[in-house]
């Protein structure tokens, strides 16, 4: 494992009987000693906790809020101007194509005019270079890899986190607030990828081992796998970049229409402006070719990411693919997401998954597989 | 107790012979939330792949130990793969053969050798 990463926890994770692998350039838990199986139903049914430092922290300065948002805006399709102070929102860099080249979240500072954007550990040198290219001079991109990121996830996260921090009791989803953690001055969203209540934390790297420690003596705490983070946001139904999306998938084939909001749509006051605006805009109005699904095999073998899907029992050519797949845990039995043609998008279509030389039925399904138990 | 290099243990009793998986094996594979098992009557040659296993984490396969026929099949282990990692080496066996050729069996490791070969 010679040239990988390692996150300010990593002695913790080795400490903690963790198995470590290698994930987008870093030597990160994969499982703990309890398995993916218990991790993830721990975190449906008390609170989880995730090293997410891998993922790259940036702030982004500028003379005011309005240049930010509008230089953000430039990059991607998301109404950045309107965003409040301490309240973050789901967004994506697009390309001149109009493909997502990662997905994102991007929060005002609860302090007033300053940027703070997380991105995918796979992608953060390319995404710090694009906002640079695109933000410098009249911007300032800062990257601050001197943070980690920790999460804490499931019902019981906002008790955890509101008994340490009480400055967190009183927010919901999507805010952001600033707030002394047990002696360290931390930012923390109430956001995640688990569709559970719950906290990202950004914490100085020094402090970070002190604020786990602190967690994990809760016994509601339990410390959580890539495993078990893979398999609850996908009950969630939530795309994982390089998988259910790339680079040529755009974000309405992707099924995130939602995220796009009005202001940026045609009509908006600020339409377009971010690249590949042009087909993005159009596929809003008039649909994608293919659209990004729930699959629900109808056995119990579960179906994996490349998996092909045809409409026949037999014969005929493939008519798309799953990109994401396996077993869910608190939904009792294997699930997955995939591309098909949009005519086939419909929830109730029948598909066959050509497993092992066998074409097994699996149905179109409305996404999340299971409900998200956000703090509205 | 007979073991192979695909960590399959093998019980014999008679002309019978029991296999599952062990410990060690169901342990490296993780959660087990899957298990395809062969039909009863199904003649196999050694080294046919006849079981399909689905982890939380993967796919993998059984291969047939021995020529021979299935003459039995746990199905409690389809019906709870997760007896699997519960008890590997009891309860959770996969399969019974009647082998048509027991001299494979002389090649296979002991014990002490399998505990050596796992390290």
């Amino acid at each position: 494992m010679t040239d990988l990463k390692r996150t300010p926890l990593f002695a913790l994770h080795v400490e903690l009987g963790a198995k470590m692998v290698p994930f987008a350039g870093y030597e990160m838990p994969v499982q703990y000693p309890a398995g993916v199986m218990k991790e993830h139903l721990h975190t449906r049914a008390h609170a989880g906790l995730f090293d997410v430092s891998h993922m790259g922290q940036v702030w982004i300065d500028g003379p005011d809020w309005e240049t930010i948002a509008l230089g953000f805006e430039t990059l991607v399709p998301q109404d950045v101007l309107g965003v409040q102070p301490g309240r973050q929102r789901y967004g994506f860099f697009t390309n001149d194509h109009g493909g997502i080249e990662d997905d994102l979240m991007f929060a005002r500072d609860p302090q007033g005019d300053r940027l703070f954007v997380v991105v995918n550990a796979a992608c953060k040198e390319a995404d710090i270079a694009r906002m640079k290219a695109a933000l410098e001079p009249g911007l300032t991109v800062t990257p601050v890899p001197d943070r980690a990121l920790i999460a804490v996830q499931g019902p019981q996260a906002g008790a955890v986190c509101g008994g340490i921090a009480p400055g967190l009791r009183q927010t919901r989803f999507m805010d952001v607030r600033a707030v002394d953690f047990d002696g360290v001055p931390v930012m923390a969203s109430r956001s995640g990828y688990t569709g559970e209540d719950g906290f990202e934390i950004s914490v100085p790297a020094a402090q970070a081992e002190a604020v786990v420690r602190r967690l994990l003596a809760d016994e509601r705490v339990q410390p959580i796998g890539l495993g078990a983070r893979d398999s609850l946001r996908l009950e969630a139904g939530l795309c994982l970049y390089g998988h259910d999306m790339d680079a040529r998938t755009t974000p309405v084939s992707a099924a995130l229409d939602w995220a796009i909001q009005k202001v940026r749509r045609h009509g908006g006051e600020r339409a377009g402006g971010f690249p590949g605006a042009a087909r993005v805009l159009a596929e809003l109005e008039q649909g994608a070719p293919t659209r990004r699904v729930g699959l629900l095999p109808e056995g119990r073998a579960p179906m994996r990411e490349g998996v092909a899907l045809f409409t026949l029992e037999a014969g005929g050519e493939a008519v798309g693919r799953i990109t994401s797949g396996g077993f869910g845990p608190s939904l009792g039995g294997p699930m997955a997401m995939g591309y098909v043609p949009v005519e086939l998008s419909a929830p109730g279509t029948i598909l066959y998954g050509e497993l092992r030389g066998k074409r097994l039925p699996l149905t179109v399904t409305a996404l999340p597989f299971v409900a998200a138990n956000f703090k509205r | 107790m007979k073991y192979t290099e695909e960590h399959e243990w093998l019980l014999v009793e008679g002309d019978i012979v029991t296999v599952g998986i062990t410990a060690h094996a169901a342990e490296q594979l993780g959660d087990v939330v899957f298990v395809e098992l062969p039909e009863v009557g199904t003649t196999v040659s050694k080294d046919d792949e006849i079981v399909v296993i689905e982890s939380v984490k993967a796919a993998s396969d059984i291969l047939a130990p021995l020529d021979g026929e299935i003459v039995e099949v746990n199905e409690a282990i389809a019906d709870n793969p997760a007896l699997v990692n519960d008890d590997p080496e009891g309860e959770a066996w996969f399969f019974r053969i009647k082998p048509s050729d027991m001299s494979p069996m002389d090649d296979y490791m002991d014990e002490a050798e399998y505990k050596d070969f796992i390290g």
